[in-house]
């Protein structure tokens, strides 16, 4: 059974389409806030810090100067996670004030729940990701 | 996020008619063309065809309205002109423009030379090139001595480079950025000529005049009343004398020249008061230009013919 990668927000809903990530992206820059692209094929919920594509982009007065990096970057990392992430300068250093996935494999094929059991019955769990298993940069291409 | 946001509003049947008169009013394009009679000295052609533009977009805006046209319009521009006859200044003014008449969605005007576009080394030119066209995506792109971009006497000239991107934008993203293209007539003419491809998806020329000696008068004596500064009788005369022999020499800009010109009559202005001044001087003392001030200035000593410097 597909899963459903659901992090940052809106990502109970509908996968965006590009007209509703330029109008968030518009929304952010209205903000003062620097928008930043970064990707992934490592998809486990721990894993915090995605690649950068480039620098975060300061000083951009309107969308579309991010939806052409974002077009770029879908170019070469299509196949993998992508997402947008605002940071707002205003409290005198960096805050992120939203991050939300613009792009995700076609399949994405999930989690496996391990269990490791330990003395006097205790049990510990971790999450794998079943795409993980593969090396890095193979790991979505092929679906 | 609001659902009417995103899906662009209602599909209502077009209007039947549309009143020019008062969407000239309402859109603020009126305002702006008042803007630039007031505050642009001389500029006739200029003005003129700025007015044409506005009166084209207007129309188009109509006709888009009542469903005539669907293409939007190409809307880049070369300014061409000599330094100093108000490339920059109208650029703004047209920014502001394009986005009063909903063309641009931000308006604001990102003014690049050569530099900001090309790189040093292989490589370094489309991210550069595509940084700059990041910020100015939504306003107006504005490349100041364009000819530059493209060098004819080397052929692996990083400028080519930038060049093709920026087609390519031009031409993929008309409803995003417009960009204008400034320099000098000639040489401009000569990069149309090597790039055909710039001059096919230019729809408007704008050509700047030289001023006239009375309009750099005029425009010195509105820069300095900005600065609360004023000419005495015999200061104006000697400005008058001075921009006709300033006309002469070698790289004059015009009324970048005269600002120049006017920069350094307050420097010797503050040194007059500083050195001749006994007892407290009064603002009227402190804001006058005399005719000394201006007369010191190497152009009139007729020898600036040597050596290319900045006349004083």
């Amino acid at each position: 059974m597909p899963m459903r990668l659901t992090q940052g927000t809106f990502s109970f809903l509908p996968d965006l389409t590009d007209e509703q990530i330029t109008a968030q992206v518009q929304y952010c820059l209205d903000q003062g806030w620097a928008v930043n692209i970064e990707f992934t094929d490592e998809p486990h919920p721990r894993n915090t810090y995605w690649e950068m594509w480039g620098h975060p982009m300061f000083d951009v007065a309107d969308a579309a100067g991010v939806m052409l990096e974002l077009a770029e970057c879908r170019k070469v990392y299509g196949d993998r996670y992508i997402r947008l992430s605002a940071f707002d300068a205003s409290p005198g250093w960096e805050s992120m004030r939203l991050s939300f996935i613009v792009n995700r494999p076609a399949h994405e094929p999930g989690f496996r729940l391990e269990r490791q059991e330990m003395a006097g019955r205790m049990m510990r769990y971790s999450t794998r990701s079943y795409a993980a298993e593969k090396p890095a940069g193979e790991r979505y291409g092929d679906d | 996020m609001t659902d009417g946001e995103l899906t662009g509003g209602e599909d209502s049947s077009p209007p039947e008619a549309v009143d020019l008169r008062s969407a000239f009013e309402s859109s603020g394009v009126k305002e702006i063309l008042e803007e630039l009679d007031r505050e642009l000295v001389g500029l006739v052609p200029v003005k003129r065809r700025i007015r044409e533009i506005a009166a084209l977009l207007l129309v188009e805006r109509a006709r888009r309205e009542l469903g005539l046209s669907h293409e939007p319009p190409t809307l880049h521009m070369s300014f061409t002109g000599n330094p100093g006859t108000g490339k920059t200044t109208v650029a703004g003014k047209m920014a502001d423009l394009l986005h009063r008449l909903g063309y641009i969605r931000r308006g604001h005007l990102v003014s690049v030379t050569r530099d900001d576009l090309v790189g040093q080394y292989i490589g370094h030119t489309a991210p550069k090139t595509k940084e700059i066209l990041k910020k100015a995506m939504g306003g107006v792109l504005f490349i100041d001595e364009a000819y530059y971009l493209y060098r004819a006497e080397n052929e692996r000239d990083y400028g080519q480079e930038a060049i093709e991107i920026l087609l390519q934008v031009m031409e993929n993203q008309r409803d995003d950025l417009v960009v204008i293209l400034a320099g000098y007539a000639d040489r401009m003419e000569t990069f149309f000529t090597a790039n055909p491809g710039f001059r096919s998806r230019i729809a408007h020329h704008v050509d700047f005049p030289d001023y006239s000696d009375e309009e750099l008068l005029e425009i010195a004596e509105t820069m300095l009343a900005r600065q609360s500064y004023r000419l005495s009788d015999e200061a104006a005369e000697a400005l008058q004398r001075y921009i006709g022999l300033r006309r002469a020499q070698p790289h004059f800009a015009n009324a970048r020249s005269i600002r120049n010109a006017l920069d350094r009559a307050r420097l010797r202005q503050a040194n007059r008061l500083f050195e001749t001044s006994t007892g407290p001087v009064d603002a009227r003392a402190l804001s006058t230009l005399e005719a000394p001030d201006i007369l010191a200035s190497r152009v009139f000593q007729g020898n600036a013919s040597g050596g290319g410097g900045t006349p004083g």
